[in-house]
């Protein structure tokens, strides 16, 4: 399968591109979502083609195809090198790529229990029935679960020689549990705000465990509507893992993207807040924060054997004891900035232009517990799973909010809060951090849903963290 | 390609008697220029048909998608979600098919930007960066072209065409950064080098910004945030799936905004670029959404209006089985003052020329945290005094439209770039009394 890729880039090179590159994808998704015990959406989805890119001067050409004919693939090339070729009315400095190894090579996500395999009835019933258990708790409305799968195989071939084939599996759902109110609504979900995604097969859902947990949070929605309103002010914030996981995302994850340091960005997803120049000194947080883009993580959402330029998956640090040391960049930007390729161009499908993406940006544990870090602390909050997220253009100014949150005295948790919400700015935020949980409970959360680039772009990362504590925060945001 | 609508007849005639099907094709070419330091740098465009496929066998009920429409790919289609129609349990709430109707007469078209190149986006782009000269640009200029055809079992077939196009971009100083939007129906409806000047002249205006103490503020909004504004009264309001399940702000007959405001939903009128029938093949036309400041009707696809025993409005859109249907055409109704005027009668606010990555804290008190970008402006007797850095705000939306609220309809009513993407919302600047900012640019 990698000669509509080729037919691609020889049309490309022969329409006067210095350098091509074209994949060849081909995939297919199951997505179930349930509500209240009925199924409210079964879709099986299939796409292929091909997208060429086409390097001229200071621009990429890009041009997609659904068709695999030799005409059309030599069409979409010649496309490709031509809507490059336009872009000189407005030029720039001519685009150079930083040298990567030529590979031939594949790679497969390793899986178990291949997701699209799994009898639907099977998938179908465990929804279901978590939804029912939910929706038996008096006070409860709705009651939704959901299951996604993706199983994509691309072939991808450059002008300098990459032959790579990967099959990519990822799986992953979640559910949750609505309460209403006279003038609010109260949500909690499992195991993640907008489910929990990973690579592998549906033994990543298994372990889970949803019948097991689909009462308690059923109750805690309910419970939720009666307790009280999240105080305002400034108390020690500690952060259960899939929340901290959101904010490594939002806070570091784009901030460190090199196309957005470098302005690429500016008009839509934005910059960032960091200067190159300050890479290897600039303090980032406290000596506690150490960050990785690890595309080999095994299991992570953000894993592959080899990004979209043909770079191989590798682990790039990037904030290590508190100091900024690394980005998230693909051959043209690393050029640019002097820096080796870190292998994090991706593209969302065959039809979009791969630009940078995160990996898996985590955050490594530390040597404590959330159990010794609750024991730890005289007073504060403790709050857990995402219900909304808001950050600026530079990646510095942030509020998130919470699903629920506990009151923390003298080491013990206490009332349960409503609406909770905090704020900050990202490198005073993260200079707070003073207490790290243990590899024990280190996840690989995984994002399915990151937006980026225009035409916009949806990228699946992977963020792994344990549950972290910050001295003083400011929280209790009130509308 | 084969037209859209036979390959939607096609699908229907495979799947035969043996179920209830629905099919949608749509088919063209969308292109986007994109430019950043004031150079194209990425440049892109694709021809990707999408068919989908709806299926119900009994009362079983199951989607497909595909983007190959050969013969055997839409054979394995059917095939496919037949079986998965199969092993469903009984939907209890299938809604039945659209029957035979006729949608209104309109096409939403215009060949030069069907036959735009990358020539002509890139004319606009040229156009917008010489605006600013000593400035970095940075934006897109896109095209699109889109042939939608629908048919189903019941003997409804349908089609339609529409063509869109934007320019969008900002200019940068050192310090500073100034945003312009424009969207329309043609390419020959940009005007690149008005965009650029005023995205330059807001960047120049935002220079020397400096902090102010966050509080409750008289505003002035531009299009772009009245945009943002209904697309989130819209999407989690005035939706009948939302209504339904309770977690609307939704009255219907109350009055829970200002008496001025005025919001519509149609695709069929002038100025309007949507299609005239829905994801379902529901004919379309002008839903009043708010009059008079009253909460009037909210929309539903099929589903949601047999659940509320009335029907469709036509609005069933990609996800609308589990988000709800959505408003894709609104219009809010417009005043006679000038942007200059509003800001003339304000003694002390400010002048927002964008908000950015706004999130709901919960649907029903509609309480929205956002913040200001590209634009934040002092507001002192009458005049713009300076520019402030910018600021989050933590503000219900339903309040800050409520009666007695909205001291100024705009008379420059535009498709604003709202937060869920251009084209979907034709809206004025808004005078509003007081918008409630938690937080400055340091926290």
């Amino acid at each position: 399968m990698f000669e509509p890729a080729e037919k691609a880039v020889q049309a490309a090179l022969d329409a006067g591109a210095t350098y091509a590159d074209a994949r060849m994808l081909s995939t297919r998704t199951e997505s179930i979502s349930v509500q209240n015990g009925r199924v409210e959406e079964l879709e099986r989805a299939e796409s292929a083609g091909v997208g060429v890119r086409a390097l001229i001067g200071s621009s990429w050409g890009f041009y997609a195809t659904a068709d695999v004919d030799d005409a059309a693939l030599r069409t979409a090339g010649e496309s490709a090198a031509d809507i490059a070729r336009a872009s000189a009315r407005v030029p720039g400095k001519p685009i150079e790529l930083a040298d990567v190894g030529v590979t031939e090579d594949s790679y497969v996500t390793p899986h178990d229990e291949a997701p699209l395999e799994v009898p639907t009835t099977e998938k179908v019933d465990m929804l279901v029935g978590v939804t029912e258990t939910m929706q038996a708790v008096d006070g409860v409305a709705l009651a939704r679960a959901a299951f996604q799968a993706w199983d994509t195989e691309k072939w991808f071939v450059s002008s300098q020689g990459h032959r790579i084939h990967q099959h990519i599996v990822e799986s992953g759902g979640g559910m949750d549990a609505t309460a209403l109110g006279e003038s609010e609504t109260q949500r909690r979900s499992f195991p993640q705000s907008f489910g929990q995604y990973e690579t592998g097969g549906y033994e990543t859902v298994r372990r889970w465990d949803y019948p097991g947990n689909a009462q308690r949070i059923a109750e805690e929605a309910v419970a939720l509507l009666s307790a009280d309103e999240c105080p305002e002010g400034e108390t020690t914030l500690i952060l259960e893992a899939s929340q901290l996981a959101l904010q490594i995302h939002e806070s570091v994850g784009h901030a460190i993207e090199l196309d957005r340091i470098l302005g690429w960005e500016a008009a839509f997803a934005g910059t960032s807040h960091l200067e190159l120049p300050k890479l290897g000194t600039h303090k980032y947080g406290s000596p506690l924060m150490n960050i990785t883009a690890d595309a080999t993580l095994a299991g992570a959402l953000g894993t592959f054997g080899y990004d979209d330029e043909g770079t191989p998956a590798q682990r790039v640090p990037i904030v290590d004891e508190g100091i900024w040391v690394g980005v998230l960049s693909g051959r043209d930007s690393a050029h640019i900035a002097g820096l080796p390729p870190g292998g994090m161009v991706r593209g969302d499908g065959f039809n979009r232009l791969p630009m940078v993406r995160m990996t898996n940006v985590g955050l490594l544990p530390g040597d404590s517990s959330l159990e010794e870090i609750i024991s730890e602390t005289k007073d504060g909050i403790y709050m857990s799973t995402n219900r909304s997220w808001s950050i600026d253009d530079k990646r510095l100014n942030f509020q998130f909010g919470c699903e629920i949150a506990w009151e923390v005295k003298d080491g013990k948790l206490g009332r349960m809060l409503r609406n909770p919400t905090y704020t900050g700015i990202t490198p005073r935020f993260w200079a707070e951090l003073d207490m790290l949980a243990g590899g024990d409970e280190w996840v690989h959360w995984g994002t399915p849903n990151c937006g980026k680039g225009q035409p916009m772009q949806v990228a699946h990362t992977g963020h792994s963290a344990a549950p972290g504590r910050f001295a003083t925060v400011r929280v209790g945001v009130k509308g | 390609m084969t037209q859209p609508l036979e390959i939607a007849t096609r699908l229907v005639e495979m799947v035969g008697d043996r179920a209830e099907a629905e099919a949608q094709v749509g088919s063209g070419v969308e292109a986007l220029t994109r430019f950043a330091n004031s150079f194209i740098h990425q440049n892109v465009a694709e021809d990707t048909p999408a068919v989908g496929l709806k299926l119900a066998v009994d009362g079983k009920v199951a989607s497909g998608t595909t983007n190959r429409t050969d013969d055997e790919s839409l054979s394995r289609l059917v095939e496919e979600t037949l079986e998965a129609a199969s092993l469903q349990p009984v939907d209890p709430e299938w809604p039945g098919l659209t029957p035979p109707s006729d949608v209104p007469d309109v096409d939403h078209w215009d060949q030069a930007t069907a036959d735009a190149d990358p020539d002509a986006r890139a004319a606009v782009v040229e156009q917008f960066v010489a605006a600013g000269p000593g400035m970095r640009a940075a934006g897109y200029c896109d095209t699109a072209a889109m042939r939608v055809a629908f048919a189903n079992s019941a003997g409804h077939a349908v089609e339609g065409r529409t063509t869109r196009a934007t320019v969008d971009g900002i200019h940068q100083t050192d310090e500073s950064a100034g945003s312009a939007h424009q969207t329309g129906g043609s390419i020959g409806m940009l005007d690149g080098a008005a965009a650029g000047s005023l995205a330059a002249e807001r960047a120049k205006m935002g220079m020397n910004a400096y902090d102010i103490k966050p509080g409750d503020y008289e505003v002035v909004l531009s299009p772009e945030c009245a945009a943002t504004i209904l697309t989130f009264l819209a999407f989690y309001g005035f939706n009948g799936k939302a209504v339904i399940e309770g977690q609307s702000f939704v009255d219907l007959g109350k009055q829970q905004f200002d008496e001025t405001v005025e919001v519509w939903d149609d695709a069929t009128g002038d100025g309007s670029i949507g299609l005239p029938f829905d994801l379902e093949g529901t004919p379309k036309g002008r839903v009043d959404l708010i009059a008079g400041g009253v909460s009037k009707s909210v929309v539903h696809d099929r589903r949601t209006a047999k659940a509320a025993g009335v029907e469709s409005t036509g609005h069933s859109i990609p996800g609308s089985a589990t988000y709800g249907a959505f408003p894709s055409d609104m219009v809010m109704g417009d005043g006679d003052e000038s942007p200059d005027d509003m800001i003339a009668a304000v003694d002390r606010g400010l002048y927002v020329a964008t908000f950015n990555y706004c999130r709901i804290l919960d649907p029903k008190s509609q309480v929205v945290t956002g913040l200001t970008r590209n634009g934040t402006f002092m507001i002192e007797n009458g005049k713009i005094t300076g520019a402030v850095t910018n600021m989050r705000f933590t503000q219900s939306f339903v309040e800050a439209l409520g009666p007695g609220r909205v001291l100024g309809l705009g008379n420059d009513r535009r498709f604003g770039d709202g937060e869920f993407g251009a084209g979907l919302v034709r809206a004025p600047s808004l005078r509003l009394a007081s918008w409630h900012f938690t937080g400055g640019a340091e926290g």
